[in-house]
């Protein structure tokens, strides 16, 4: 069960802008076991979607790179490997799922095409059998009626079927892993319910690990093994799915639960809230940044907090103002 | 029961759909489908739905952005369903809409000063001193410093140009505001802070709010009463309590089995429906959602009246015998006649 398929060890990730090379991954350190889920929540500009991207290095060109840190899948380091050696690694062993299917999928091409393509390129098939290959991906995605389907173009499906059509791509290969970086976020509720129950059971019986990023804690508790809170480009706190729900240590993981609605949180009463917001990217201090945002002073915002195991699999970054107890 | 601010009656919206060489109309997309609800001072109704179920149609032609088809929408004891736009013009001053998206909504060629002068410059009202005044007034209440009044829209983070957009509506002191998804588009933690801002408003104001959303906790946090939209029609309407914990008709208990529970350890049971909403294009007879489900006693809803219908006090449901249980089916069936 523990044997880990990806490690990713203090990956620093920086983009050349006018105002100098800003950080918006800084020192993340994660792993993800086999067949597990692990979850990355934070809110926008956090940096979870940069670190997907570092990942499968698809990074926006030429001012986003890796510049320090190790990305550690099936014994290569990722972070160090040529673009070639990725391609062949992308959508084979790892899967993408990304938010919005309309840009994910070519507009100009049909299903069947795009689907195919994955078998061609990484499984050496010819275009028959890639053909029904991607016939059996639509069925395992329940696509209805796959046979007619195969031969549409995305624009005629709707936003629930361009989804199963990107998961479907993201699962061709039967791949180890996948990185789905906010699969439901543009879907209604009980689409996202088939969705996520889909991506699920695909899982639980192609053994395929996952890391699922959503700013959505709901999604987060109802699909996910392990979670990584982050908040400002850093892992600021990383535990069991339960560990976070039901014990969470860090100021900010607590302010972002509390702060939610429930469905049995009285009603039109005021919600606790985070005061203030992220700062932006260049502003950041070096100490803790979550100090910032609550405008505290002093030594928090100069010495960059530890980022310690506090109790068995439960890390924090310890600020000792954020984290109680320490 | 005191006079509604707002009624809504049998309101319909249709939006021709032109096709062939010669563009004639060859159907309509029945977006909002003889829809009746009301909306009491102070009070806020949430309107809830999945994408395409006519939730912000409904919203936008409260306000005369669309045109309705049929029925009627009274505010204050006045029919404006056939109002002029000069007649509209006075109205909005009591009426007034926030929408989704702020950086859209607001105009990014004028300083946030003028977004907020014009409410009052339109409607005639202050002298430049007072507007001066008020707009700072304006910007202190929705908790902006007073130094926001000169930087345009794109300089603010999303959560503060929802403010701004708040500030606006609230700048002549309506008694209703229609808002659109005004959260759908904030992190977690400024989402909070703007349903605190919209609280302590509606409480100081009497504001009433039509509160259209797709997030289900939201609305229930912030609603007295919410309506379930499913293809243009209301399907159930209840106290916001009441219809969480005890929903009735099925697709409101299928919609509220779908929200992600934010807690591990909750144990729940979810009804997985298939397929997506059918399009509103020419909509199956009878039954939608009887349809949506291949209910076996979809055919007999075709030539019936599927009318919102009160199953017990101040708890409506359409009277669809596919989706209610037999016992309030009858029930229904028997209030009807």
């Amino acid at each position: 069960m523990s044997e880990v398929l990806l490690d990713v060890r203090k990956l620093i990730t920086a983009f050349d802008t006018d105002a100098g090379l800003l950080r918006a991954v800084d020192q993340v350190s994660f792993s993800v076991k086999k067949r597990q889920t692990l979850g990355i929540v934070g809110e926008s500009g956090c940096g979870k979607s940069v670190t997907a991207m570092s990942i499968v290095k698809l990074l926006p060109q030429p001012s986003g790179r890796i510049i320090e840190g190790e990305v550690w899948f099936k014994e290569r380091n990722l972070a160090t490997i040529s673009a070639a050696e990725m391609r062949k690694i992308r959508g084979n062993e790892i899967g993408v799922i990304f938010q919005e299917p309309m840009t994910a999928l070519n507009p100009v091409h049909r299903i069947g095409k795009q689907l195919s393509e994955g078998f061609i390129l990484h499984k050496g098939m010819n275009k028959k059998e890639a053909w029904d290959a991607s016939i059996e991906m639509l069925k395992l995605v329940r696509i209805p009626a796959p046979e007619q389907r195969i031969g549409d173009y995305p624009h005629q499906l709707s936003g629930g079927m361009r989804q199963r059509i990107v998961i479907a791509l993201a699962l061709a290969c039967r791949p180890d892993l996948i990185i789905a970086d906010e699969p439901t976020t543009a879907l209604d509720v009980t689409v996202q319910a088939q969705i996520l129950d889909l991506i699920k059971e695909r899982q639980e019986q192609l053994g395929t690990s996952m890391i699922l990023i959503t700013h959505d804690l709901g999604v987060i508790a109802e699909t996910c093994d392990e979670v990584v809170v982050m908040y400002g480009g850093r892992v600021i706190e990383r535990a069991p799915v339960d560990e976070i729900f039901h014990n969470p240590r860090h100021a900010y993981t607590k302010g972002l639960l509390a702060s939610m609605p429930h469905l049995d949180t009285p009603r039109k009463t005021i919600l606790p809230v985070i005061p203030g917001m992220v700062a932006s990217l260049q502003d950041f201090v070096t100490g803790c940044r979550f100090c910032q945002r609550m405008k505290r002073e002093g030594a928090v915002l100069r010495e960059r907090p530890l980022y310690q195991e506090i109790s068995p699999r439960h890390w924090v970054e310890a600020c000792p103002v954020c984290v109680e107890s320490l | 029961m005191e006079s509604p601010l707002l009624s809504v009656n049998g309101l319909k919206v249709h939006f021709p759909v032109h096709g062939g060489v010669l563009k004639r109309q060859i159907g309509a997309v029945r977006a909002v489908d003889d829809v009746s609800l009301t909306i009491a001072p102070g009070e806020t109704l949430g309107l809830v739905g999945e994408s395409g179920c006519g939730k912000s149609t409904l919203g936008k032609a409260i306000v005369r952005l669309y045109r309705p088809n049929a029925g009627q929408i009274v505010f204050e004891g006045r029919d404006i369903t056939r109002a002029s736009q000069s007649q509209i013009r006075p109205l909005r001053r009591d009426m007034q809409m926030i929408f989704q998206d702020p950086s859209e909504s607001l105009n990014a060629r004028h300083s946030v000063r003028s977004i907020l002068e014009e409410p009052y410059i339109i409607h005639n009202i202050g002298t430049k001193e007072e507007r001066r005044r008020w707009v700072n007034e304006l910007l202190d209440r929705v908790g902006l410093p007073s130094s926001s009044a000169d930087k345009y829209s794109f300089e603010f983070s999303g959560g503060q140009r929802q403010r701004i957009g708040i500030a606006r509506a609230i700048a002549l002191k309506p008694k209703l505001i229609i808002c659109d998804e005004p959260v759908s588009a904030l992190d977690v933690s400024v989402q909070s802070q703007v349903l605190n801002l919209m609280l302590e408003l509606q409480q100081e104001m009497g504001l009433a709010y039509l509160f259209i959303a797709h997030d289900l906790a939201v609305v229930k946090h912030i609603s007295d009463r919410v309506a379930v939209m499913y293809l243009g029609k209301i399907v159930e309407l209840a106290d916001a309590d009441e219809i969480y914990r005890d929903p009735r008709h099925a697709y409101t208990q299928a919609l509220l089995s779908a929200i992600p529970v934010a807690d591990p350890r909750a144990k729940k049971k979810r009804i997985l429906l298939e397929g997506d909403v059918p399009s509103p294009i020419n909509p199956p007879a009878g039954s939608a959602f009887g349809h949506r489900i291949s209910h076996p006693l979809y055919e007999q809803t075709m030539d019936k009246d599927l009318r919102l219908t009160e199953l017990s006090p101040d708890h409506f449901v359409a009277a669809d015998p596919c989706c209610l249980s037999p016992a309030d089916y009858a029930a229904v069936a028997k209030a009807s006649q």
